[in-house]
């Protein structure tokens, strides 16, 4: 177990080598300043030496190969830059909201998985039953319905109408302005939970060995809990995994909606007024998200089923 | 006899509930919105370069001159009188002696050579330098010739004289809130852009990045009986239908409203009864290449504003939500010419200028345009037919916001549709259009015109501000004449506020940026903010 560990947080190493080139390359070749997305909504007019004086110290005007070599460096010495936009360090303020987000994105997953697998598992024991047939009219529902429309009419429903919760805003931390914002992001991987734990079940259900269960006089609660939901695991934890890995992303226009104060909203920003070391870090963090659950999630795969790990 | 005495003790009573009720009240808490983006970029003045920033370091800080919003100009904020030599170049300040900044340290002369010392230090880039630049020596000192600017002069601890390379109304400049006086002992450390200490009437308590910021009341301000507020929260939404809700929801005190908002709150009978209005000095227009063929000719522009209906877009595309064009400068600036008629919607005429040019059959061009709905893509697609129907074919060139500025800055483009600022400097605004200001600084549509350069140095010249600003009138008629841009309309800015606030300004420089010290909450707010 513990070389396979090793193998896989070795095998992050040369992906977040090439995503920083990537991310380095795709914004030193797309058009936009930092300088010139300072005058972008017309409030302030151009200044050709406020311009240049920009570009000079924040060493946009070195050569490529230079910024690209300093930028590596940088990363080697785990030093993201500093914000052209806030003018503090990159690291400083990805700290600042990196919390807020992992946070949104807990709860969300938390809300998605213990609503949506027993829903799934319910609904594929079930099969054809009007459970089942809701069950999954609302899981189509949730996958198509616009995250940030779903957004207003939870905050037209539960703030405006019943007034039971905050509309915005991150409060004090408390659970209260983490609900809407929790229930909104975590829905569509909830509708996508509960129809591959359906899925997942119903092609376990249909294997012979459950067949060779039953015909053995085993109990059916006894065959669902140790040959179904173990079987159906594997495919419930990858849909977990590969959701919780996104949901750092997905939550921009969430964050954005509700005000939350998570790395979304910052990457948004950034992007917009082409502040490249903070658009470099948070993609980084992202994509570290994103490995180390995948990671995280081998290793849980290896725990389930030992031939992974093999293999 | 008591029917008459019952009469006249209600009718007492009344008028003492009203005058109660108009009587600012001190305490409470309010919930102000920043609407542009979904975070404060710094905490530092001097590195701010958007109203969002300001929106928050307003609450904290303070300049030398801050906009009267009733007077419609700039007035001293930290000096209590200033004298100005005849030729409007040497200014003598009197500081305050009794403002303070919030860690207990008095406002003096040096602080005030200290900020804008700092603002001009090349290598902090900082936006305001190019306002320092206005005062003699700055540039020596911006490029390491001298230690020190010389036109900043320190007369005693609390005398200031200020020198500037030509005759100006320093207001203008020094009001800016990138022009804030920071305290010298402090500013320059490391933990001064995540904790700003400032002058003004609130001191900073919290910042929660991309979520909110909270200043409370500074008891030592140098105002007698400011602020009335105990605290103000500045939350960050940048979503105009979230705020809709928040506000519905009594959750937030004061928001700006979008082109949908406005028509639902002005149609709702409660809501429009607490709504404030503001021709804002930004003017939309669709900015000509002046070096791109067609455009070379005065009378291809003028057809393109006589050919498109721009009060039935305002009235179909902005709901109402903005004032026609006139000219370049705004309503609210003095050199507007209240008699100037805008440019009539008239196809034939716009028919007639474009054979008399030389283009009978009308030509083609494309427009770069973001995407915003108020003056980008939605605008230029609604000007296609009626361009259209004089021969003129237009093509929309959509381009991201921070790319839009780039192109329009390098020239590459036949024309642009932006927002521009007009104000509330009417010089600044003018100088746009002067054959010396380069394309790259905001001559964007490479105007040049003599005769317009005549009137703009007559006026940047003249020590008379009365005269100053008759020159500038006929320069911005002008304007209109020469037609460089296609004049589209002036920004309404509305701002929704609470039953229960009280005090919020018409700001034409920006509805967003409130005096919060005049603000006050009355009784009938709900609980959370009494």
């Amino acid at each position: 177990m513990l070389r396979f560990t090793i193998r896989r947080l070795l095998q992050m190493i040369p992906t977040v080598i090439t995503v920083a080139l990537l991310i380095f390359i795709i914004f030193s070749v797309v058009p936009g300043s930092f300088a010139a997305s300072m005058m972008a909504d017309g409030r302030m007019d151009a200044d050709p030496a406020l311009m240049e004086r920009m570009n000079r110290e924040f060493g946009l005007d070195k050569p490529l190969y230079e910024r690209f070599g300093q930028y590596l460096y940088d990363i080697a010495r785990f030093d993201l830059g500093t914000s052209f936009r806030t003018r503090l360090p990159v690291t400083h303020m990805i700290n600042e909201r990196v919390w807020a987000s992992l946070k949104l994105a807990i709860a969300a997953m938390l809300f998605a998985a213990v609503i949506g697998v027993p829903l799934g598992f319910i609904a594929a024991l079930r099969p054809g039953s009007i459970f089942d047939t809701a069950t999954m009219i609302g899981a189509v529902s949730g996958l198509s319905m616009p995250q940030f429309w779903l957004g207003l009419l939870l905050m037209y429903l539960f703030a405006l109408q019943l007034g039971w919760l905050p509309s915005f805003g991150y409060g004090d931390g408390g659970f209260m302005h983490l609900i809407l914002p929790a229930i909104t992001l975590g829905l569509t991987p909830l509708a996508l939970l509960a129809r591959t734990t359906r899925a997942g079940v119903l092609d376990v259900l249909n294997a012979d060995y459950i067949r060779t269960a039953h015909s053995k006089g085993m109990s059916n609660q006894k065959v669902v809990r140790w040959h179904v939901a173990r079987n159906a695991l594997v495919l419930i934890v990858t849909t977990i995994g590969l959701q919780f890995g996104s949901l750092m992303g997905a939550a921009v226009v969430i964050e954005k909606l509700f005000s939350w104060p998570g790395i979304g909203s910052l990457l948004v920003d950034s992007v917009a007024v082409r502040d490249i070391p903070t658009v470099q870090g948070t993609i980084l963090v992202i994509v570290l998200w994103f490995l180390v659950i995948n990671t995280l999630i081998d290793l849980v795969y290896a725990a389930i089923d030992p031939r992974i790990k093999q293999g | 006899m008591l029917k008459t005495l019952t009469l006249v003790g209600l009718v007492g009573l009344g008028a003492m509930a009203a005058a109660h009720a108009q009587t600012p009240q001190r305490g409470g808490t309010l919930n102000f919105t920043a609407p542009y983006g979904s975070s404060f970029a710094t905490l530092d003045p001097h590195a701010m370069v958007t109203i969002q920033d300001e929106i928050f370091a307003s609450a904290i800080h303070r300049s030398l001159y801050r906009w009267d919003t009733t007077k419609n100009e700039p007035v001293l904020e930290l000096a209590s009188e200033v004298t100005a030599s005849p030729d409007r170049r040497v200014f003598t300040y009197k500081l305050l002696t009794n403002a303070v900044f919030h860690h207990g340290k008095p406002l003096t002369a040096d602080d005030v050579i200290w900020s804008y010392q700092r603002i001009a230090t090349a290598s902090n880039a900082f936006p305001g330098a190019r306002h320092v630049a206005a005062i003699a020596g700055a540039a020596d000192f911006a490029s390491g010739k001298a230690t020190t600017i010389s036109g900043l002069r320190k007369i005693d601890d609390h005398t200031l004289e200020i020198t500037f390379t030509q005759p100006t109304n320093p207001g203008f400049t020094l009001m800016r809130g990138s022009m804030a006086i920071l305290p010298s002992d402090i500013a320059g450390r490391p933990e001064f852009a995540t904790r700003p200490v400032g002058l003004g009437p609130f001191r900073f308590v919290e910042h929660v990045p991309g979520s909110q910021g909270v200043v409370a009341r500074f008891d030592r301000y140098y105002k007698e009986g400011r602020p009335f507020l105990d605290r103000v929260n500045i939350v960050i939404m940048g979503d105009a239908s979230a705020r809709d809700v928040a506000f519905r929801n009594r959750e937030i005190d004061a928001s700006i409203l979008g082109p949908s908002q406005y028509q639902a709150y002005s149609a709702d009978p409660n809501l429009s009864k607490h709504m404030i209005e503001v021709a804002e000095v930004f003017t939309r227009n669709i900015g000509f290449n002046n070096t791109f063929g067609p455009f070379t000719d005065r009378r291809v522009r003028q057809a393109i504003n006589h050919a498109i209906n721009g009060p039935l877009i305002v009235q179909r595309l902005a709901r109402n939500k903005a004032y026609p064009a006139v000219s370049w400068l705004p309503i609210s600036s003095p050199p507007f010419d209240k008699n100037a008629a805008p440019y009539a919607y008239d196809p034939a005429k716009a028919r007639a200028l474009l054979a008399e040019a030389g283009y009978p059959n009308g030509f083609e061009f494309e427009v770069n345009a973001t995407p915003n709905e108020s003056w980008g893509v939605p605008i230029v697609e609604a000007i296609i037919p009626m361009l259209a129907q004089v021969g003129i074919k237009v093509r929309p060139r959509p381009v991201e916001s921070a790319v839009h500025s780039e192109y329009v800055i390098k020239g590459e483009f036949q024309a642009y549709i932006w927002s521009n600022t007009t104000g509330p400097d009417p010089l600044q605004a003018l100088q746009c259009f002067h054959s010396q200001t380069p394309a790259s600084a905001c001559n964007y549509t490479r105007f040049r015109s003599p005769e317009f350069d005549k009137l703009f140095d007559a006026a940047r010249a003249e020590p008379d501000p009365a005269k100053q600003t008759e020159l500038l009138r006929q320069a911005n008629n002008l304007i209109q004449q020469e037609a460089p841009v296609w004049f589209f309309n002036y920004n309404k800015a509305v701002m929704a506020y609470q039953p229960w606030v009280h005090g919020i300004q018409p700001n034409a420089t920006e509805q967003a940026l409130q005096n919060y010290e005049e603000i006050w909450i009355d009784a009938n707010a709900p609980a959370s903010r009494r």
